[in-house]
């Protein structure tokens, strides 16, 4: 180990991780990349060059000390690979799973510069699931601090706050309008990809460092944000209600059966778990089904349809594959299992077979124009392209807009769009309540919504005049009180 | 931790109004101090089972209770109606959902209830008869044997227009008769509130049109979520898509596209009748094994499109 690795002598492969054949998986629920077991995860650590400057450090977007827990990884002692993640991320099992580290950490590693970059996911992932196998769980000292805090939605975003706040000392209860925690991990990302099983561990997790979890609760309607801070007691509040609200195309036939959003799709077939005999949830099971945008969502609805037993999935996507946002290892699963994809086409109406259902949907190609707002080519269409195909079956994953609930019942701020506006420590118009992932950015990423959990959490802390043992030590003080407190600021500008 | 949740969903009290319809009444303080008129809940029976939304038929801040009634009409409907016991507990009832129906300064209005659409409208007209408007109730059942709550209604309504399919009570004929009967007394209504299977909204929507009196109706499309997360609820008022569960439940009558809705409601028949089938082949199994309990009778249930009265 003491000698200096470089590029020359490291594994010049990346250690292939185990999957499912894809004929095999394509009829299955069951996950499709099995993960490196020990000899694979030594042997994909020795890649890792430990840079000093670590860039990918910095690709992360909550910052987890990559070249830390691999350096642990390589020394055989998983545990502490686990605690390093552990400090800055708390689902190290789900996020080795679902991040698009393609375009975060592993797209600035240097061993990518000339080669394959290190597996940095996979070999997350496989601390995380040693984690759970084990049933290691970081429980530090705590001491109860008095403080009520409420956090709405226990998406990813809302149990990162969840469980900064608990470790803090504070009371922390978790409202959950759907009878099951979890968020989009457990209604909308299916078992094939991430199992429920995992989301389970890590809730179960939060519940031992005393996280209580109130499922059935529509805040905003059995009670309102003002109330948990006026009535109910609450001190802080997070809201992470996540985006929902999907769009529609408005298209002609979009409100033909047959027509669906891909989160009603994935939340009867994940959530209800529809697919299996023994639960009430009605499915429906088309045989050749067009799913309409290349997302992540759009992913998982083409592959859930190919496992329910669709024949035929297509994907139809206006732009090109080198647009479409997905993560790329889930498009090439997508392509392995039989999906077929229409780049390049956009649909311009779905087909009536007379009965109110669908027959087949119109559509029309399209070419790449000049960079629109986001950076992306923009798709124009060609004029007499126009063809039909047969389908009987069409799903929306064209993206979701913010949902209305909490908009409709307080008085916070939002932003044109309907998201809630929040400053940069994520504090929203009203003291005390803070808001973060899908519901104030728009739909995004598991990672940021769980980094956007923690910054909250840092806010809320300071709100409440919590200290860090970091930020007790630094930082301006006066007689003793840290300036950056927020309640104290506050406190000098009233006075 | 279990004793610390909000409610567990007790079943305090149950009534049955007939062969197909009964009432749960279901402890939730909390959600009795929040339901305002025109709000519903979405219940899960069991773990296993279907969220189905169910309207706040009544509430009861003191009792802290939450009343619903619901009509048996498929497998979950039928199975909660053999389930749900006196201190037995549901497996979910969230809410309440939907915005609360407005009511308004209106000085006269009309609150119209047929089949699964009379429990719903009574909080509707006890919150109109609370603000002090004149309150005239329209009651639509299929025949004297099915009437229910008319004393509550009567307690609220200023005029209580009762009407049976047969006239074995009331007026002979459809809730649009007696609508067409009120308007025709009453120069000065200001609104119609009309809560019932699409056909009798439509119908009832037809009948104040040509009036020009504003006119709410509250949808009943296949919901999953109830928090505007899956659009299965989406429903068409004049031009635009609205989310009945977090954008309505009501809507303006005159407005909304019945036809739409109606198609929309039957996505699913072929499988909830399998559903329904399947399990009451089951139920007819197991009675074969106990002979000591009484025979499951199922009912030959109406189409609910055909089903202008219900009750
Ligand atoms: C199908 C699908 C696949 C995806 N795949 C990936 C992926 O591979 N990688 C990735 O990084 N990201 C992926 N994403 C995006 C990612 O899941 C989201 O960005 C992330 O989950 C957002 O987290 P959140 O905590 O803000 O909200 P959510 O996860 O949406 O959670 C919000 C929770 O709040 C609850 N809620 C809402 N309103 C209320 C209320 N009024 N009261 C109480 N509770 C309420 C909701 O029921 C929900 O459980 C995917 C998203 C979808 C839909
Ligand atoms: C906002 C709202 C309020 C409602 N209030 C009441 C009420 O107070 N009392 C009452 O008895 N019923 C009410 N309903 C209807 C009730 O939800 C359905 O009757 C129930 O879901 C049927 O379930 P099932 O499994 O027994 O029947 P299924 O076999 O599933 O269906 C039987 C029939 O009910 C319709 N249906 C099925 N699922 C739904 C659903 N999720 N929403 C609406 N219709 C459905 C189907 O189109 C079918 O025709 C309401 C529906 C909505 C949307
Ligand atoms: S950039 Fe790549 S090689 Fe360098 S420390 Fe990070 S993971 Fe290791
Ligand atoms: S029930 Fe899902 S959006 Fe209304």
């Amino acid at each position: 180990m003491a000698k200096k690795k470089t590029i020359r002598t490291i594994p010049q492969e990346r250690t292939p991780m185990r999957e499912q054949e894809p004929r095999a998986r394509a009829k299955n629920f069951e996950e499709v990349a099995c993960g490196y077991d020990v000899g694979e995860a030594l042997r994909e650590a020795e890649r890792c060059l430990l840079c000093p400057d670590q860039p990918c450090v910095s690709g992360c977007p909550v910052g987890i000390d990559i070249p830390g827990f691999i350096r642990k990884i390589g020394e055989n002692n998983t545990r502490a690979a686990y605690d390093v993640i552990a400090e800055t991320n708390l689902l190290a099992a789900v996020c080795g799973r679902v991040c698009p580290q393609e375009t975060q950490c592993e797209e600035v590693c240097t061993v990518g510069e000339s080669l394959e970059p290190v597996a940095i996911g996979r070999l997350e992932r496989f601390v995380g699931d040693a984690a759970i196998r084990e049933g290691w769980v970081n429980v530090p000292h705590i001491e109860a601090n008095g403080f009520r805090v409420g956090i709405v939605g226990s998406g990813p975003a809302g149990m990162a706050c969840a469980a900064d706040m608990a470790k803090a000392g504070c009371e922390v209860t978790v409202f959950e309008a759907f009878h099951q925690p979890g968020g989009v991990l457990k209604y909308g990302i299916p078992d094939f990809r991430l199992p429920n099983g995992v989301v389970d561990a890590e809730i179960e997790n939060l519940r031992r460092i005393g996280v209580r979890f109130e499922c059935n609760t529509l805040v905003g309607r059995l009670f309102t944000i003002e109330q948990m801070v006026d009535e109910l007691g609450f001190h802080a509040v997070f809201i992470g209600t996540g985006a929902g609200y999907p769009s529609m195309l408005g298209v002609p036939g979009d409100s033909l059966n047959g027509v669906l959003s891909a989160n009603e799709l994935l939340t009867r077939c994940n959530l209800m778990r529809a697919r299996d005999a023994a639960f009430d949830t009605p499915i429906p099971l088309g045989k050749r089904v067009a799913v309409i945008g290349a997302g992540n969502t759009a992913m998982d609805a083409m592959r859930v349809c190919l496992r329910l037993g669709a024949e035929k999935v297509y994907c139809v996507y206006r732009r090109s594959r080198a647009e479409c946002p997905a993560r790329a290892e889930e498009v090439h699963h997508a392509e392995q299992e039989g999906i077929e994809f229409h780049w390049l086409t956009a649909p311009v109406a779905i087909l009536d077979d007379g009965k109110g259902g669908v027959r087949g949907m119109r559509c029309i190609r399209m070419e790449l124009g000049a960079p629109d707002d986001s950076g992306r080519r923009r798709p124009m269409p060609v004029a007499g392209s126009e063809f039909d195909f047969e389908a009987d079956q069409v799903v929306y994953a064209i993206g979701t807009n913010a949902n209305p609930i909490i908009g409709q019942t307080s008085r916070l701020k939002l932003d044109k769009r309907g998201y809630i506006a929040t400053d940069e420590s994520l504090a929203t118009s009203m003291p005390g309540v803070f808001a973060g992932g899908d519901i104030v950015t728009g739909a995004a990423t598991v990672i940021e919504a769980m980094g956007a959990g923690r910054r909250a959490a840092r806010g809320m802390k300071a709100y409440l005049g919590l200290r860090d043992a970091a930020r007790a030590a630094g930082g301006e003080t006066l007689f003793g009180i840290d300036l950056g407190e927020r309640n104290f600021v506050r406190l000098r500008a009233a006075a | 931790m279990e004793a610390a949740r909000l409610s567990q969903f007790e079943i305090v009290a149950r009534e049955d109004f007939s062969d197909v319809t009964y009432l749960l009444e279901v402890r939730h303080p909390l959600m009795a101090k929040a339901a305002r008129p025109g709000q519903f809940v979405i219940v899960m029976a069991h773990e296993r089972g279907e969220r189905i939304p169910l309207t706040i038929a009544d509430f009861d801040r003191s009792r802290g209770t939450i009343t619903l009634v619901v009509q048996a009409v498929g497998k979950t409907t039928r199975e909660m109606q053999q389930s749900c016991k006196v201190g037995s507990t549901l497996h979910a009832m969230v809410g309440p959902m939907g915005i609360p129906s407005p009511i308004s300064g209106a000085k006269k209005v009309v609150c119209v209830g047929g089949g699964l659409g009379v429990a719903p409208i009574f909080p509707q007209a006890r919150g109109f008869k609370e603000a002090g408007t004149y309150v005239i109730g329209v009651l639509g059942f299929r025949t004297k044997s099915l009437v229910f709550w008319e004393d509550k209604f009567r307690a609220c309504c200023n005029e209580l227009i009762l009407c049976t399919d047969d006239g074995s009570a009331g007026l002979k004929g459809l809730v649009t008769e007696g609508i067409k009967r009120a308007i025709a007394k009453h120069r000065d209504i200001d609104e119609v509130v009309a809560i019932g299977p699409p056909v009798m909204m439509k119908g009832c929507a037809e009948a104040t049109r040509p009036h020009k009196i504003k006119t709410l109706v509250s949808l009943n499309p296949i919901m999953v979520d109830g928090t505007g997360m899956c659009g299965g609820c989406r429903v068409k008022i004049g031009s635009e898509v609205k989310f009945a569960c977090v954008d309505g439940p009501d809507f303006d009558g005159h407005l909304v596209d019945f036809d739409d809705l109606m198609t929309r409601l039957r996505r699913y028949t072929q499988v909830e009748r399998a559903a329904a089938e399947r399990w009451s082949a089951n139920c007819r199994m197991k009675d074969l094994a106990d002979p000591a309990a009484p025979a499951v009778e199922l009912l030959e249930l109406p189409d609910p499109f055909d089903d202008v009265k219900g009750g």
